[in-house]
């Protein structure tokens, strides 16, 4: 039989399962079979609250949503075009997503009484006609794996597991994915243990031989590789990118890496990933809490290494103190925040721009520090070496902001040339006499960096004012007004690049966003062009300070719209600093914006 | 190596010292001072680190690098420092409630990992910067501002605490017996990885005469029990015996024969001696010296160990490598 092959330009396929299934494992090997394609790509996954809940429960269900194309795209997608559930909790739980028409494969298996039960589902939704306006492939993915593993020594139990593989394999088929990374990824992974090899080898191209043999799939798509700059690529989670930046940067500045961290979702992948890389020389260190992960990056850095800390809201919360004293000792010191949903404990698994107030204001006294916020899953990577760049010329603790949705998220990145990285080489303090501790360089206001071993050096610093110049304990009122000054003006004064608006019309909206919300932002923008709206986007990625000419930007625009996750923090920062009156759009589900509401509420505006 | 010829004099900083007159503080610091030159170190490589306190004020008054921190968080600050600088001599200076209050959890955590730090904990048992609140090794039922009908908590005892956090340097001393110190930070000084010295210090304005029953001249001979590798534990007066069940105990040497007097093992890898010894303290007869002194390897080299361990079989990482990774396409 010949089959039908379709041509598209974008597809979003949402895989669903328990826990336990692999959900993630089979999006991350579809993700990666599609880089490799060509096509434009980006990823999010959405993690269960709890580590293992019970098996086919609603809590349990994880899931992973790609969405690719054959042209540039900004999103993981709105809404799936197509939805893998691996049994009746993933169907039920990914349902409401799901527009009428689109696609969803099941595992036919795991709709046992049993299982509907489980979940509330009072009568089988694949008989009682309540999918009828989805076009619905039921299909037996446990017993045909298990049918197709049986010829192995494996158990039942295992030869189900690699029902993952089986469904792999007949999406690829389906979206002609190539095949040859994904078995060469599965013979890396399962090297030590032959037979689960060969079983998920097997399983995987049983599942794409049912597609192109089974007549439940009559047609299969073909989605053209997207135009892309000239390169190497790979594909890139925003953890992974921060990580590699942090290294890079702290190679660009010859300073060995410290990282001090106590693990806290979503954070814990770049302490992961840092300590694989100890042939960096890269030293981490997991503390006995956020505080002591702090305090060691802040020792490290006075003994003249590149300190770093990396957390999540309520670590940050814990290492208030900590990063105060920091501003006082004028050490380099860097701070991740990879934001989630507050307050307090919150919503680990879920995204958040809430900690912004927080990491401005949230210290006792006047302690200002500066605040860089990543855009896109890639662009973590370009703010973590700029993270060095601020830390070590200014001598000052850096906040870098990332959020759930970037940090797991993933997208093709093109792979920089290291020529091109900056220099950030700064020198540390030379022997000399009569140092001064607390004399500033006249551009940077920074203060020497003096390190332990340099001898004539030997000076005392601590949380305590210091006098001007020479860093003894001061408590004289012009002084303390002066050094509160100086370092307020060394922060305002750090240089970084002006805001970019991308306005080809003469637009008389700007849409502003910051951090993780550019990719949707970006999305809307494309849809509302295509439209033939006008609308402008500039998109703040340096928040302390902010870039030079942004308040000139927001007073070309009579209209200026600001989506956040969170109840419209840079709102306030933008109106108490500019006396611009924002128009604020928020949020705080623990999802990304869709374009869908993105699009209408500017829409509103734009007719209103 | 050229030799160091320094004195007190290069180790005492132009800083004007504020301690409230008769301050234990201020003999702890002549004697460090003093101490210094001898452990051969030069200026420039070695580190105090103190908390918030009475004590932390400390390293403002050594002609070395110093900071004077935040309130607890020595420890965790300084085994970053020591970890990433194993060239360094770092010396943490606390108190008993910087160490053993707000910042105990660094303080158990940096003696379980072993990490190269001489910690020198100042003991008057009572708040002295906050002016006169108890303290987490005041005795129970103290009178104080914030406990006018007496405290109801049960104090720790630094030594045990300290055993029980894996430490494998503890020491005891006194801030007025410069000779008994100096020999203790020589020991510490020596020990590879964490020392704990706990050092009886007096407060004159808020827990005056806390430690005078061991102090007093006429009878300081007896109260005192000395620890010293290799020699019986005992003071001119008492002593310390094995009773018939296996437990230590201190008893007057009137009533004991010499012969059955506990010879101080300080070597011993099982703690349970050592933290039997740190129960025997009485207010009129106290053990100092080394309780514990046992090797096991830093925390520190440790780390060094391991990156140079992955660098020697895969070499320097290569940025360019890194970056691009095992999974890459090209569009041309």
């Amino acid at each position: 039989m010949s089959k039908t092959i379709v041509s598209m330009d974008q597809v979003t396929i949402r895989f669903a399962g328990d826990s336990g299934d692999g959900m993630q494992l089979t999006g991350d090997r579809f993700t990666s079979d599609t880089a490799i394609l060509g096509n434009d790509l980006a990823t999010l996954p959405n993690y269960p609250a709890e580590i293992r809940a019970p098996t086919g429960t609603l809590p349990g269900v994880s899931s992973f949503q790609l969405h690719f194309a054959d042209h540039h795209i900004q999103t993981a997608g709105d809404a799936p075009d197509v939805l893998v559930a691996m049994n009746p909790a993933a169907l039920k739980a990914n349902m409401r997503d799901m527009p009428r028409g689109s696609t969803i494969i099941v595992n036919k298996d795991e709709f046992s009484a049993r299982n509907l039960t489980k979940v509330g589902y009072e009568t089988n939704p694949l008989e009682d006609g309540s999918l009828e306006s989805y076009k619905v492939h039921g299909i037996p993915l446990t017993s045909m794996t298990v049918g197709a593993l049986a010829h192995l020594p494996l158990s039942r139990k295992e030869a189900e597991r690699a029902k993952n593989m089986f469904a792999l394999g007949m999406l690829s088929w389906m979206y002609h994915r190539p095949t040859k990374a994904t078995e060469k990824f599965l013979t890396a992974k399962f090297s030590k243990v032959p037979d689960i090899l060969e079983a998920n080898l097997v399983a995987y191209r049983a599942g794409w031989n049912y597609g192109e043999t089974t007549e439940e799939f009559s047609v299969s798509y073909e989605i053209a590789p997207a135009p892309q700059a000239k390169g190497k690529y790979r594909n890139m989670s925003g953890n992974l990118a921060l990580a590699y930046g942090l290294i890079a940067g702290a190679q660009c500045a010859k300073l060995p890496l410290f990282l001090g961290s106590y693990p806290i979702t979503p954070a814990s992948d770049i302490l992961h990933e840092l300590s694989k890389q100890k042939k960096f020389g890269v030293i981490t260190f997991q503390a006995e809490d956020e505080i002591a992960a702090v305090g060691a990056a802040i020792g490290a850095s006075y003994g003249g290494a590149m300190g770093i800390t990396s957390t999540s809201g309520p670590g940050v919360a814990l290492k208030s103190e900590a990063i105060g004293l920091a501003v006082m000792l004028e050490l380099p010191l860097i701070i991740v925040d990879v934001q989630r949903g507050g307050p307090s404990t919150g919503l680990p698994t879920k995204t958040e721009q809430s900690d912004l107030l927080q990491v401005m204001f949230g210290r006792n006294g006047e302690s200002p520090v500066p605040v860089l916020a990543a855009s896109t899953p890639t662009d973590c990577f370009d703010m973590a070496v700029e993270a060095v760049r601020i830390a070590t010329a200014y001598r000052t603790p850096v906040f870098l902001l990332s959020d759930g949705y970037i940090a797991n998220g993933s997208q093709p990145w093109r792979i920089p040339e290291v020529d091109s990285l900056p220099d950030l080489h700064v020198d540390f303090a030379k022997t000399q006499e009569n140092f001064q501790p607390y004399a500033r360089d006249p551009k940077t206001l920074a203060r020497p960096w003096a390190v332990p071993g340099t001898p004539g050096l030997e000076h005392r610093i601590g949380g305590i004012e210091k006098a001007n110049l020479t860093g003894d304990i001061s408590y004289e009122p012009a002084n303390h007004d002066f050094m509160v000054r100086t370092r307020a003006a060394k922060v305002a004064g750090i240089e970084v690049p002006d805001l970019v608006v991308d306005d080809p019309d003469g637009a008389e909206v700007l849409i502003l966003g910051w951090g993780s919300t550019y990719g949707p932002v970006r999305a809307a923008i494309d849809v509302l062009r295509e439209s033939g709206a006008k609308v402008a986007q500039a998109h703040i990625k340096y928040i302390n300070p902010f870039p030079k000419n942004l308040g000139e930007v927001l007073s070309k625009y009579p209209k200026v719209i600001l989506p956040e996750m969170n109840l419209g923090q840079m709102a306030m920062l933008i109106r108490s600093e500019f006396l611009k009156d924002i128009i604020s759009f928020n949020q705080v589900r623990g999802l990304p914006f869709s374009t869908t509401e993105l699009v209408e509420a500017t829409l509103e505006v734009l007719n209103g | 190596m050229a030799e160091i010829t320094l004195t007190k004099k290069d180790f005492t900083s132009d800083q004007e010292v504020r301690w409230c007159p008769g301050c234990g503080d201020y003999s702890i610091l002549a004697t460090m001072q003093a101490f210094l030159p001898e452990l051969g170190v030069p200026r420039e490589k070695i580190v105090f680190i103190s908390g918030i306190g009475c004590s932390s004020r400390f390293p403002y008054y050594l002609e070395t690098f110093g900071m004077h921190s935040i309130h607890g968080r020595a420890p965790a600050i300084a085994s970053g420092l020591t970890i990433s600088r194993p060239d360094l001599t770092v010396f943490v200076i606390t108190g008993d409630g910087d160490a053993l209050s707000i910042g105990g959890n660094h303080f158990i955590h940096a003696l379980r990992r072993n990490v190269d730090l001489k910690i020198m904990l100042f003991n008057n048992r009572i708040y002295g910067l906050t002016k006169g609140q108890y303290s987490p090794t005041s005795e129970a039922g103290k009178i104080t501002k914030s406990t006018p009908v007496g405290s109801l908590d049960t104090p720790f005892n630094p030594v045990s605490l300290g055993l029980g956090a894996e430490a494998t340097f503890i020491a005891r001393t006194i801030d007025s017996d410069r000779k008994h110190l100096t020999g203790v930070l020589q020991a510490a000084t020596k020990h590879k990885g964490s020392a704990l010295i706990e050092i009886y210090q007096n407060c004159p304005i808020f827990n005056d005469g806390a430690f005078d029953s061991i102090k007093d001249g006429d009878s300081r001979e007896g109260a005192l029990l000395h620890l010293i590798h290799g020699e019986p534990i005992k003071s001119t007066t008492h002593a310390v015996v094995r009773k018939a069940d296996g437990d230590l105990e201190m008893r007057a040497l009137s009533e004991i024969n010499e012969a059955d007097i506990v010879i101080h093992d300080a070597h011993r890898i099982d703690p349970t001696y050592a933290f039997a010894l740190s129960r025997l303290s009485t207010n009129d007869h106290v053990l100092v010296g080394v309780f514990r002194d046992v090797a096991r390897p830093s925390y520190g080299d440790l780390v060094h160990e391991q990156v140079d361990g992955v660098i020697a079989k895969q070499g320097k990482g290569d940025l360019a490598t890194l970056l691009a990774g095992g999974d890459s396409w090209e569009i041309s």
